[in-house]
C-alpha cells in the first residue's frame, strides 16, 4: 500500500527473558509461523498472510524489549539514496551486521529517541507463501488469533519532535494523526508511508530506546473477540480492550506475551491519505483517543512499557 | 496450598497460592497495589521487596530493572515469585 518511498515495516526483532515461552505463545497463541533459527539461536517467524521470508524475530536477553525495526524501501537505489539522506540529516549510518536470512543489505542508524531504526531494499520470498493463482484466502486455516500481518509499533522516547522530522523529511512518511501538549510541543505522533493508519507512532517520554507495543493485524472485529477468548483461554496478561481507538479508529486488544513485551492485535483502522488534512486531539482527550469507550486513559499506558 | 501475603505499608493482605505468582494473587482481588504490568517479568512495574518469607523465582526477571544483586537481597518482580510460605513485602 505504499504511496512513498517506504513501503512498510518488514522486520521487527524484540528481545525476550523466557525465549521458549515467548516463541510457543507467538506460535500457538498469536498463530505465527517459525520460518526457522540464526545461527546463533535466535527465532524466526512470519504470517501465514506474508510474502517475505520473515518478519518478527525474537532474541533471548537478559532483559525484554526492543531491538530495532527495519523499514522496506522501493528499490536499491532509493535505499542509497534514503542513506546518504539519513546522514545528511545527522544521523550516522552504519551497515547491519548481524545475520537476517533472506535480507538484502539493511542500513541501520540509532534515531534521537535511542531506537535503532533500519532500512531495506531487498527480501527473499518466504518458502510458504499465500496462494497466487486462483487464491483461497489461505491455504490451510489459520491458527490461534489468526495474526495477518505485523502491523506498526508504538515506541517511547526522548525529543519525538526530530523523529518525526526525520520520518516525514527523510523517508517521506505522513501523520494522519497528533497530539501536541497546550504549549505545542509534540507528545505523541501517528506516521504512515502508505494507506495503513499507521506504520509506527511515538509517544515523547524520558527514558529512551523503550517500546510500548508492537501490534498485529487481524481480519476484523470477529477476529478480535476470538482473540479475546483465547486471552482468557490461555491466561494471558491482558491489558486493554476489547475496545476501539479513536485515533486510527481502528479495534484492538492489548495484552502482554510471557516475557512482558505489550503486543496489540489490532483491526479496521480508516485508510491514511496525504493529501488528506490532519487530525488534532489535546492532551486533555487524550484518553478518550486511546481508548474510545473506556473514555479516559488506562494508568498502565502510560507506565507500563519494556 | 495458600499463604498471606502482606503489603507491610498499606497493611493489606491478599490470599497467595503455591502455584502462582504474588503479582496474579494481588491483581485477582481487585485491589493490588500494582496499577497494571505485564505479568512477564519486562516492565518492573511490579518491584518490591520481600522483607519476610520464603518465595521462587519461577520466570527470569528483565535486568533492566532488577539486578543480580539486587535479587540476591530479595528485591524482586512479583510478578516473576510464587510463595512457599507467608510473606510481608513493600514497593521497591
Ligand atoms: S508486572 Fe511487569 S515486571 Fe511484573
Ligand atoms: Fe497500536
Amino acid at each position: 500500500m505504499a504511496i512513498t518511498k517506504t513501503i512498510r515495516p518488514g522486520l521487527i526483532q524484540m528481545r525476550v527473558t523466557n525465549l521458549e515461552e515467548s516463541v510457543a505463545f507467538y506460535r500457538d497463541v498469536l498463530g505465527l509461523d517459525v520460518v526457522g533459527k540464526t545461527s546463533d539461536g535466535r527465532v524466526m517467524f512470519k504470517t501465514f498472510d506474508e510474502f517475505d521470508h520473515h518478519s518478527v524475530v525474537l532474541r533471548a536477553a537478559p532483559e525484554s524489549g526492543f531491538d530495532y525495526v527495519a523499514f522496506k524501501v522501493t528499490d536499491a537505489e532509493t535505499l542509497e539514496e534514503l542513506k546518504a539522506a539519513t546522514e545528511a540529516f545527522g544521523y550516522p549510518v552504519d551497515i547491519a551486521s548481524d545475520e537476517q536470512p533472506g535480507y538484502g543489505k539493511r542500513y541501520g542508524f540509532t534515531l534521537c529517541t535511542g531506537h535503532r531504526i533500519e532500512l531495506y531494499a531487498e527480501v527473499d520470498m518466504a518458502e510458504n507463501i499465500p496462494m497466487l493463482l486462483n487464491p483461497d484466502p489461505w491455504i490451510d486455516p489459520p491458527r490461534g488469533m489468526k495474526a495477518q500481518r505485523f502491523d506498526h509499533l508504538l515506541l517511547y522516547g526522548p525529543n519525538i519532535g526530530e523523529a518525526v522530522r526525520y520520518f516525514t523529511e527523510v523517508l517521506g512518511m505522513f501523520y494522519p494523526e497528533y497530539c501536541n501538549t497546550p504549549d505545542g510541543k509534540p507528545f505523541a505522533y501517528w506516521l504512515t508511508g502508505g494507506n495503513k493508519a499507521h506504520d509506527i507512532a511515538f509517544v515523547e517520554y524520558e527514558k529512551p530506546n523503550t517500546i510500548h507495543h508492537h501490534a498485529f493485524y487481524l481480519e476484523d472485529w470477529n477476529a478480535i473477540g476470538h482473540a479475546a477468548d483465547l486471552i482468557g483461554k490461555h491466561r494471558v496478561k491482558r491489558d486493554v480492550g476489547p475496545t476501539r481507538h479513536a485515533i486510527t479508529r481502528g479495534q484492538t486488544i492489548y495484552f502482554f506475551e510471557p516475557s512482558g513485551n505489550r503486543i496489540e492485535t489490532y483491526a479496521g483502522g480508516y485508510a491514511a491519505y496525504p493529501d488528506n488534512p490532519k487530525r488534532q486531539w489535546t492532551v486533555d482527550e487524550i484518553g478518550r483517543g486511546l481508548f474510545y469507550y473506556e473514555g479516559e486513559l488506562i494508568p498502565s499506558f502510560l507506565e507500563v512499557v519494556t | 496450598m495458600t499463604y498471606e501475603i502482606k503489603d507491610a505499608e498499606s497493611g493489606m493482605t491478599y490470599i497467595g497460592r503455591d502455584d502462582e505468582s504474588i503479582f496474579r494473587a494481588m491483581h485477582k482481588s481487585g485491589r493490588s497495589i500494582f496499577k497494571g504490568g505485564c505479568e512477564g517479568g519486562g516492565c518492573g512495574i511490579c518491584k518490591v521487596k520481600i522483607l519476610e518469607g520464603e518465595y521462587v523465582a519461577f520466570k527470569k526477571m528483565s535486568r533492566r530493572h532488577v539486578t543480580e544483586e539486587e535479587e540476591s537481597q530479595g528485591i524482586v518482580l512479583a510478578c516473576c515469585v510464587k510463595p512457599s510460605s507467608d510473606i510481608s513485602l513493600e514497593k521497591a
